[in-house]
This record gives structure tokens, sequence and C-alpha cells, in this order.
């Protein structure tokens, strides 16, 4: 196997096809600055967002003075982080003091949060520099962005596609090459299955790995932010930054970050133990999906690593758990949006009660999948209802942390497509919830158990030259072994490809040609 | 069991959304399907099983409780729809007067 290589693409002069590792290197050497970084992404979103819809806020001002204070840092010779300078993408549901956050949704339009997430907090500190916000579905509810209040993000590879959700904004701004790196949160594939229909690399870290503080919640026992990048490494220095205990996080994990880094440089996989779960796979799944995923896996076995095959019986049980567990968190946690304290506020005519203002604001504020899923929520968790519903998919979630468990005695690593499909069509599955549930087939498994869990890119489906994800899962805390395991398939296909997949990505100048919902 | 959009409504107003009746018709057919699909957990768990909230075993995270600075006055109502006297100004919180 050849020593790891920088990628072709990042030699090219244009800021915005370098990878984030190759940037820093460059502005730390003094080569370009910060802010002509910076300024290259900004023009690269002016040109290319009209299409894509990638942000729904961006300060380049705010963002330019980011990447001034950086340049100025480094004439005094002061020490820089290894991403310092590199511009950022960051997910429309973590908080970041001043700008606009509005987790898609019309019931916080206008909300300017008084501080900042931790994991914004720390890409602060690590001198990365924050271009926006981006797009999503409402409070991270679906798997398409097409739920967001703002419109929906279009996919670079294809407009008329989807991009993936909840956190397509942030994919789409990868792949469209607006932003090297981009933060996304994954409560059941919303970081990796956007990863997967978009050609980029996005990891759910270890649930505890970093820290919710700041997080908008969701689903607060599955909600887990993660990097997003274009490449293994860049991913993996991202992973570092925002990864560690946060005493502000009760369910931080109060234990070392794995080396992730290392793991993105090494790629070794020899003598690896990688189980192919049996049940992810079949039925249901498209064959240029499994096509993909195969080579992939024949990839890793050239590259020394031992394929076995693994079974976890229940992982059928988990979607359905899945769609109870979260709407019942779901409708607890979305019960903070109540006209009080902040956001929107319908109604207050000085003669209707709190509670009727609740209601006509709550009516106006949330869109259609969040009412359908507080609804769904507040039934699962009503008297009488409770253990049928609520009760049963606990003991589910034990059953599918059990077969992880059996299945990590046999493998040290698990692998399946993403996805069962490559991106489908904006508009196909908007009011079928359940063919949109069904995309997160393969995700939710990691969330429901904890554990850790990446996308990598695979290659394009012959079916439909669309790109293939593949996940690796790990379990908790050995979130290096998805780097292992991302950088040795980068480094193989990269090889067979000639550079990578996102060299082969068409510019996305043309409009969309369909419009869907507003 | 089938959710007619009598049950939606009572559902909806325990979740205080106040939903139109074309919202009840539509979400009542489609809240019955996502039942219907969820049900297949009763299939599988069983009576011995213990049920898991969380994935981390984690129990009471404390802190020392020392006075630290929070948000100022001024910060904590800038997002408020309203705000009056340095409090957040709410709609009557009593019911009708008698």
């Amino acid at each position: 196997m050849s020593a790891p290589t920088t990628p072709a693409a990042t030699a090219t002069g244009d800021p915005t096809r370098r990878t984030a590792v190759d940037l820093a290197a460059a502005i730390a050497a003094g080569e370009t600055s910060a802010v002509e970084v910076t300024r290259a992404h900004l023009d690269r979103i002016e040109a290319v967002d009209e299409a894509v819809h990638a942000f729904l806020h961006v300060d380049g001002e705010r963002a330019l003075a980011s990447a001034a204070e950086v340049d100025r840092r480094r004439a005094d010779g002061e020490p820089l982080g290894p991403l310092a300078g590199v511009p950022l993408a960051l997910k429309d549901v973590l908080t970041y003091a001043g700008a606009p956050t509005t987790c898609g949704s019309k019931i916080l339009e206008g909300w300017r949060p008084p501080y900042n997430a931790t994991v914004t907090q720390r890409l602060l500190d690590a001198g990365i520099v924050i271009l926006g916000k981006t797009n999503l579905d409402e409070f991270a509810m679906g798997s398409s962005t097409e739920n967001s209040a703002y419109g929906p993000t279009h996919n670079p590879w294809d407009l008329d596609r989807i991009p993936g959700g909840s956190g397509g904004g942030s994919a789409a701004a990868l792949a469209a090459f607006e932003a090297p790196l981009a933060i996304g949160t994954d409560t059941g594939g919303s970081i990796r299955q956007p990863a997967a229909v978009t050609g980029t690399v996005g990891v759910k870290p270890t649930y505890g790995g970093t820290s919710r503080y700041g997080l908008v919640a969701l689903a607060s026992s599955l909600d887990q932010p993660g990097p997003c990048a274009r490449s293994v490494l860049d991913t993996a220095l991202l992973h570092a930054v925002i990864a560690g205990h946060d005493p502000r996080d009760s369910t931080s994990i109060d234990a070392p970050v794995p080396d992730v880094v290392a793991a993105a440089r090494s790629g070794d996989v020899a003598g690896l133990r990688v189980g192919v779960v049996r049940e992810l796979g079949g039925e249901g799944y498209a064959p240029g999906v499994e096509q993909r995923f195969r080579e992939s896996v024949d990839l890793l076995a050239a590259a020394g690593a031992e394929i076995v095959e693994v079974s976890c019986p229940h992982f059928r049980y988990a979607l359905p758990a899945y769609y109870l567990i979260l709407p019942s968190e779901a409708s607890s946690n979305l019960a903070k949006f109540d006209a009080m304290r902040f956001g929107l506020r319908v109604g207050d005519d000085g003669v209707a009660s709190a509670e009727q203002v609740m209601a006509a604001t709550r009516e106006a504020g949330f869109g259609a999948e969040v009412k359908r899923r507080i609804i769904l929520g507040t039934y699962a968790l009503s008297s009488g209802y409770y253990d049928a519903y609520y009760g049963q998919a606990q003991k589910v979630r034990t059953l599918v942390i059990r077969d992880f468990e059996n299945a990590f005695a046999a493998a040290d690593v698990l692998v399946s497509p993403t996805t069962p499909t490559t991106a489908f069509r904006l508009g196909e599955r908007v009011d079928d919830p359940l063919a949109m549930y069904a995309n997160d087939l393969c995700t939710i498994p990691s969330n429901l158990a904890g554990n850790a869990s990446a996308s990598f890119p695979v290659g394009l489906s012959p079916d439909d030259g669309l790109p293939v994800g593949l996940q690796v899962i790990a379990p908790p805390l050995a979130d290096d072994r998805l780097y292992r395991v991302g950088a040795a398939l980068e480094r193989a296909l990269g090889e067979q490809w000639g550079g990578p997949l996102l060299d082969r990505i068409p510019e996305p100048t043309a409009r969309p040609s369909v419009e869907v919902q507003a | 069991m089938a959710l007619s959009p009598d049950d939606v409504a009572a559902l909806a107003q325990l979740a205080r959304i106040d939903l139109t009746p074309e919202e009840l018709a539509h979400l009542a057919p489609q809240l019955d399907d996502i039942l219907a699909s969820v049900q297949q957990v009763s299939e599988v768990a069983a009576a011995d099983i213990p049920p898991t909230s969380h994935p981390l075993p984690l129990t009471n995270v404390f802190r020392t409780d020392e006075v630290r600075p929070g948000l100022d006055r001024e910060a904590a109502l800038a997002g408020a729809p309203a705000a009056e006297d340095d409090r957040f100004r709410v709609p009557r919180i009593l019911g009708e007067a008698q």
C-alpha cells in the first residue's frame, strides 16, 4: 500500500477546491491568508448558492473579521491550531451568538441566541472561520431538507434531487465547494445519509463524545453533533477540534478522545475484522448501491482486512422503535416553543389566554412534519398507550444494543450501505412519511445504541450516476476505527479513480428545473 | 385501532397546537399508517427485557455548587416576544373573569 498522498485536486490554485488541511498549511506558511481563503469561499457561495440553497444565513463581514483575526495572530507569531483560518458551514440547529438560529422553522425566525454552543465555541477557539448557517429539515426532522420552512436544498450532483437530511445544507455546501468543512447533527442519520447522497464524508461520534450544549434538542438520547468534510483526514481534524468532555452537557463522556487524526493518517486495516451486517441489504436496496458496497468490501479485504458476516436480527425493529422514541422525546423537547420567552408569538390581542396564544403560535410556527411527530409522540406517551408503544420501543432498544454487542464480539467494525438507495427526486416522498422514514433504515441502529458511525463515499451508482455511501460502525469510544477504514477506502478508491470522487461533480450553475414547496 | 379526526384533535389540544379541520382530516389516516407500522415493536419485546432509555449508563452527574456569571437581563430578554419592566410579558394566565 502506498503512503498517504495529497489528492490531485488540492494542488490546484482555487482555494475552494483544496482540502482543509492543505488550506491551513498554506495559511500557516504565509502562502495565502485566511482572509483570501474566506473571500474565495464567500465568492463561491455568491456564485452557486442561489441554485443549491445550502445556506440560510451568510455573514461575510463577520467571517472576514474572524479570518483577519487569524491572520493577525499568525503575523504576531501566536500558535495556531491545525485548522486555523479554514472556513466552515454550521448547521442552523447549533447556536452561534448573535447569528440567526432558525432550526429551519418559522417559530424561531429572527431569533438570535445570546450564547455559543460548546461546538461553536471550540470552532472559534480553533480559529475556524464560520461562514454561515446551513439549511435543514425543520428541527432536524426529515431526510431531504424538504421540511425546511425556508425551502429545500438542492443536491449539487443533480439539482432536481434531495441532498439528504436533515443536514442537507451542510453536505451540499461541501459538495458544491462552498466550504471545506461543515458541522452536522445526527439523530437517526442526519449526518451520514446526507454525506452518502452527496459523495462527502460524515461522522456521528460516539454518543457523549461531542457536546450537545447549545444544540437545539430534537431527541436528547439520540442527538449527536459531528464533523463533515470532503476528505477523511479533514473530517478527523475537525472531529478532534469539537470532541471531548464538556461539563455543560450532563451526558458528555469524561474520557480521552480516541486518536482519530492518527487513524485517518494511517488507514491501516491489516488484520481488522470487518463485519458485513446480513440484515442491511437485499430487498429494497438498489442494485447499484449494493454493487458499490460489495466492491468496497473487496477493497478492504485486499488491503488486509478480515471480512466476516454478522447477524443483527433485531435491526428490523429499530426503525419502528425509533419512530416511537424520537417523537416521544421530540414532543417533550419542543414544548419549550411556547411563545413566552423567545421566538414567534401569534394572537396576543390582550384578550386571548396564554394557552390560546401558545396553541395559535405552534399552529402557525410549526410545519407539517413537526406537527405530525409531536402528535405521534403525545399519543405514544399518553396514559393507556405508554407501555404498548414507548415502553416496548425502549425494550427493542435493549435488543438492538445486544445485537451490536454480539456483532462486535466477532468483528472490530461493522459495514453496510449508508442508505438503501441514492438520492431521490425532490417532491417524491414529501407526503409519504413511511417511505421517507425508510431512508434511515441503516443509520438508526447506531443512534439507538449510541455507538460511533460514519459514511464514506464509495463511488457513483451504475444505475443513475449518483453517489453511494458506505457506513462503518464502531463500538462506543472506538471512533478511531471509523477513520482507519475510511482512510483505507479513500486511498484505494482514489487510486482507482485518479482523484477524489467530487472531481466529477457537475457545476451547479443551472437553475433548478422544479421548485418544490415554498 | 383507527384514529379519528376527533382523536387527533384531542391529542393536538394536549400538545397545544391549534390544528385546522383540514389538518386533522389529513393527519388522522397518516398517523394510523405510522402507528400500524410501529406496532411491530410489540412482536419482540418480552417482559424479561429491561428497557433502555439512554445509551450511556450515567447516573447523577454533579458539578460543584459555585456562583458563576449568567446572562445579563438585557441579553436574556433580547429574544422575548414581549418584555416589560425587565421581565417577560406574557398573555393572561388565569381563566376568564367571572
